[in-house]
C-alpha cells in the first residue's frame, strides 16, 4: 500500500472534540462526517483538504472520548492516513479498526511542513517527503494490520474472514 | 528475549514472537465480555460483520448488572435486547438475574478468568483480572464485537512500568490505599498506554481480592493493564473457583521495564481520593472536617467479601450517623451469601446500613444512592469525577472500606485508627 497526498499538520493534543464536535454525532455516515472534520479545530478547515491526502499531527493525537466517529470522519475527509509523533490509545485502536492507516513517527513528524508533499509506503514504514528529500522510517505496519486496512476496517474485515471460514 | 508479565501472557495467545514493546500482534482471546450498557452496541457491531454465531460460546459472558435490576424501561429494553442475544447465540455465560453479580467480581468468583488467561471486555475496568495475572483490558465495542465473532483481537504490546512495594502493611491500610498512592504519585494519565507490573513483599503477602482491588484501578492512571504474578495464592483461588491447570507465573529476570517505582508501605496511613480527580490524593488525617452525606461499601474495585469484613469489622457495635445513609452492596449472590453466614450482613443491619443487591448502581451514578445538589460521598468505587454519583454539584471521595465505614459512624470523612 502506498499513499500520496499534501500534508496537513497540525499540532500536539488533538481531541476527538476537535477532530469531530459532539454536535455531529447524529450520523455515523462517513461522508456527513468528513464534512465537518477538525470543525472544532478551525471553523471551514476541511475546504483545504484533497482526497487522497495524509493528515499530519503532533503528540497524543485523537486524545479524549472513545468515539469511533473521529477517524471515520477523518476517512471521510478523503484521508486515509494519519502520521503523527504518538497517539492516544483508545484512537489508535478505532483508526485502525475503522480502516484508518496510523503511522507514530516521534521526533522525525518535524521533517515534514504543512503543504509538503508526502508519500507513504505502509509495507515499508518508510516516509518520503518529495518536498523536501527527507525520509522518515518508522516501523512498518504487520501483514494482519495491513490485512485491517485493506478489507477497509474492523466490521468488513470480519465480514470478509467469516465468509472465507465458513465458504 | 526477556519478558515482562505482559510480553508472557500476550506471546502465549499469538503465533507472532514478540520481541519489543511497540510491537502489533494479533492475539486469541480466553473470554470476551460485555454488560448490559456496552453489549447492545457490540451486537450492533456484530450483526454489521455478518456474523452468525459467538467464536465459543463458553468464552463469552454477558453480566447485566449496571443499570439493574433494571431501573427504567430504557434499561429493561438493553437487558432484554441482550438476553435475546444471548438466547440466539446459545451464550453460556449470560447473567441477569440471581446468579448475576458485579461483572469483575463475578467473573473470578465463577472461575471464568485466570492466569495467563487475555481477556477483552466493554467496560474499562476488565483490567482487574490482571489480579489473577491475566491480561486483560477494555476495549470499544466495536472490537468486542470482532472478539465474540472471531476469538481474536490485536494488542500493541505495551511498555510496563514496574511499581514495587516493600514493607509490611500497618493497620487499616489496605489494598485501595495502595493503588491509590500509585495513582497519586504518577498522575492519572502516568501509565496511558503502558502496562502496570506490581511486585514487592507487600504484594506477595497481600490477598488475590486485594490484587484485584489494584488491578482494578489501573485505568485509572492511564494504565492498559495492571499485572500481579501468578503465585500460591492466585492458584488457590483459582482452584477454589473450580479452575483446574492453572500454573503459577512470573516476569522472566531481566525483562526491561521503562519506569521502575518503589513504595515503602510500613509507615503508610489511610488515603482519599480527593474530588474531582482519582489522583487527587491525600492521607485521612489530613482531610478535615468534610461532612458525608452517603457512603457506598461496594463495586467491581471494593465489593469482595474481604472487603465487607474489613468494613464490618469497624462498623461492629457502632451506629451509622444520622445525618448518613450507609449503602453495602456486596458484588455478587456468593459474596452476599458468604456476608450472611458470617454475620456480616446482620452487623450492617445492626448498624443501621442499607444493604442491597449486587449491583454497580451508585458508582456510575446509576441508581441505589444518586447524589443531590452539594451532597458529598465517601465510596470504595473508582471514580470521582464531578457528577460521577449524581448532580454535578455533589462530591465524591475514594477510600478503602476500613475509611468508609468510620466515616459512616462519625459523619465525617474519618481515618479508622481514630476511631
Amino acid at each position: 500500500m502506498r499513499y500520496a497526498g499534501t500534508a496537513h499538520k497540525v499540532g500536539d493534543h488533538i481531541d476527538t472534540d476537535a477532530i469531530i464536535p459532539a454536535r455531529f454525532l447524529v450520523t455515523t455516515d462517513a461522508q456527513k462526517l468528513g464534512e465537518n472534520c477538525m470543525e472544532g479545530l478551525e471553523h471551514g478547515w476541511v475546504a483545504r483538504v484533497k482526497s487522497g491526502d495524509i493528515m499530519v499531527g503532533g503528540r497524543n493525537f485523537g486524545c479524549g472520548s472513545s468515539r469511533e466517529h473521529a477517524p471515520i470522519a477523518i476517512l471521510g475527509a478523503g484521508m486515509p492516513v494519519v502520521v503523527a509523533h504518538s497517539f492516544a490509545r483508545i484512537f489508535y485502536r478505532n483508526g485502525f479498526n475503522m480502516g484508518l492507516l496510523l503511522l507514530e513517527v516521534s521526533d522525525d513528524v518535524d521533517k515534514i511542513a504543512d503543504g509538503d508533499d508526502i508519500e507513504v509506503d505502509a509495507a515499508s514504514g518508510v516516509i518520503t517527503n518529495r518536498t523536501t528529500g527527507a525520509t522518515i522510517t518508522c516501523a512498518p505496519v504487520p501483514q494482519s494490520m495491513r490485512e485491517l486496512l485493506d478489507t477497509g476496517g474492523l466490521v468488513p474485515y470480519v465480514r470478509a474472514r467469516l465468509e472465507r471460514e465458513n465458504g | 528475549m526477556a519478558h515482562t508479565l505482559a510480553q508472557k501472557i500476550l506471546q502465549r495467545h499469538t503465533d507472532e514472537a514478540i520481541t519489543d514493546a511497540g510491537q502489533i500482534v494479533r492475539c486469541r482471546v480466553s473470554m470476551v465480555l460485555a454488560n448490559d450498557i456496552t453489549a447492545p452496541l457490540a451486537i450492533k457491531s456484530f450483526r454489521a460483520m455478518g456474523a452468525k454465531r459467538v467464536f465459543d460460546k463458553d468464552r463469552v459472558a454477558l453480566v447485566m448488572d449496571h443499570f439493574t435490576p433494571q431501573k427504567d424501561i430504557e434499561a429493561a429494553q438493553q437487558v432484554k435486547l441482550t438476553r435475546e442475544f444471548a438466547r440466539e447465540m446459545g451464550v453460556t455465560h449470560y447473567y441477569e438475574g440471581g446468579d448475576c453479580g458485579v461483572e469483575h467480581a463475578l467473573l473470578p468468583e465463577l472461575g471464568l478468568v485466570g492466569p495467563g488467561d487475555v481477556v477483552v471486555g466493554a467496560d474499562s475496568h476488565t483490567c482487574t483480572y490482571g489480579g489473577l495475572g491475566a491480561f486483560a483490558t477494555g476495549l470499544g465495542s466495536t472490537d468486542v464485537a470482532g472478539a465474540m465473532a472471531l476469538g481474536e483481537t490485536w494488542f500493541k504490546v505495551p511498555p510496563t512500568i514496574r511499581a514495587t512495594f516493600t514493607g509490611t502493611l500497618p493497620a487499616y491500610v489496605g489494598a485501595k490505599d495502595l493503588i491509590l498512592t500509585l495513582i497519586g504519585a504518577i498522575g492519572v494519565d502516568g501509565a496511558l498506554y503502558r502496562a502496570l507490573e506490581f511486585d514487592g513483599a507487600a504484594i506477595e503477602a497481600l490477598d488475590v481480592e486485594g490484587r484485584m482491588t489494584m488491578a482494578n484501578m489501573a485505568i485509572e492512571a492511564g494504565g492498559k493493564a495492571g499485572l500481579f504474578a501468578a503465585d500460591a495464592k492466585t492458584l488457590t483461588y483459582c482452584t477454589a473457583a473450580g479452575r483446574t491447570g492453572d500454573a503459577a507465573f512470573s516476569a522472566d529476570a531481566g525483562a526491561v521495564y521503562e519506569r521502575e517505582l518503589s513504595f515503602d508501605v510500613t509507615g503508610m496511613t489511610p488515603v482519599v481520593a480527593c474530588p474531582h480527580l482519582p489522583d487527587n490524593v491525600k492521607p485521612v488525617s489530613e482531610v478535615k472536617d468534610v461532612t458525608v452525606q452517603q457512603v457506598v461499601i461496594g463495586s467491581c474495585t471494593n465489593g469482595r467479601i474481604g472487603d465487607l469484613r474489613e468494613a464490618a469489622a469497624v462498623l461492629r457495635g457502632r451506629k451509622v450517623s444520622r445525618d448518613v445513609r450507609c449503602i453495602v452492596l456486596p458484588a455478587t449472590p456468593g459474596i452476599w451469601r458468604q456476608a450472611l453466614r458470617e454475620g456480616l450482613i446482620e452487623t450492617f443491619m445492626e448498624a443501621g446500613c442499607i444493604v442491597g443487591p449486587a449491583t454497580c448502581g451508585p458508582c456510575l451514578g446509576g441508581h441505589m444512592g444518586i447524589l443531590a445538589d452539594g451532597e458529598r460521598a465517601i465510596a470504595t468505587t473508582n471514580r470521582n469525577f464531578k457528577g460521577r454519583m449524581g448532580s454535578l454539584e455533589s462530591e465524591v471521595y475514594l477510600s478503602g472500606p476500613a475509611t468508609a465505614a468510620a466515616s459512616a459512624v462519625t459523619g465525617v470523612i474519618t481515618d479508622p485508627s481514630t476511631l
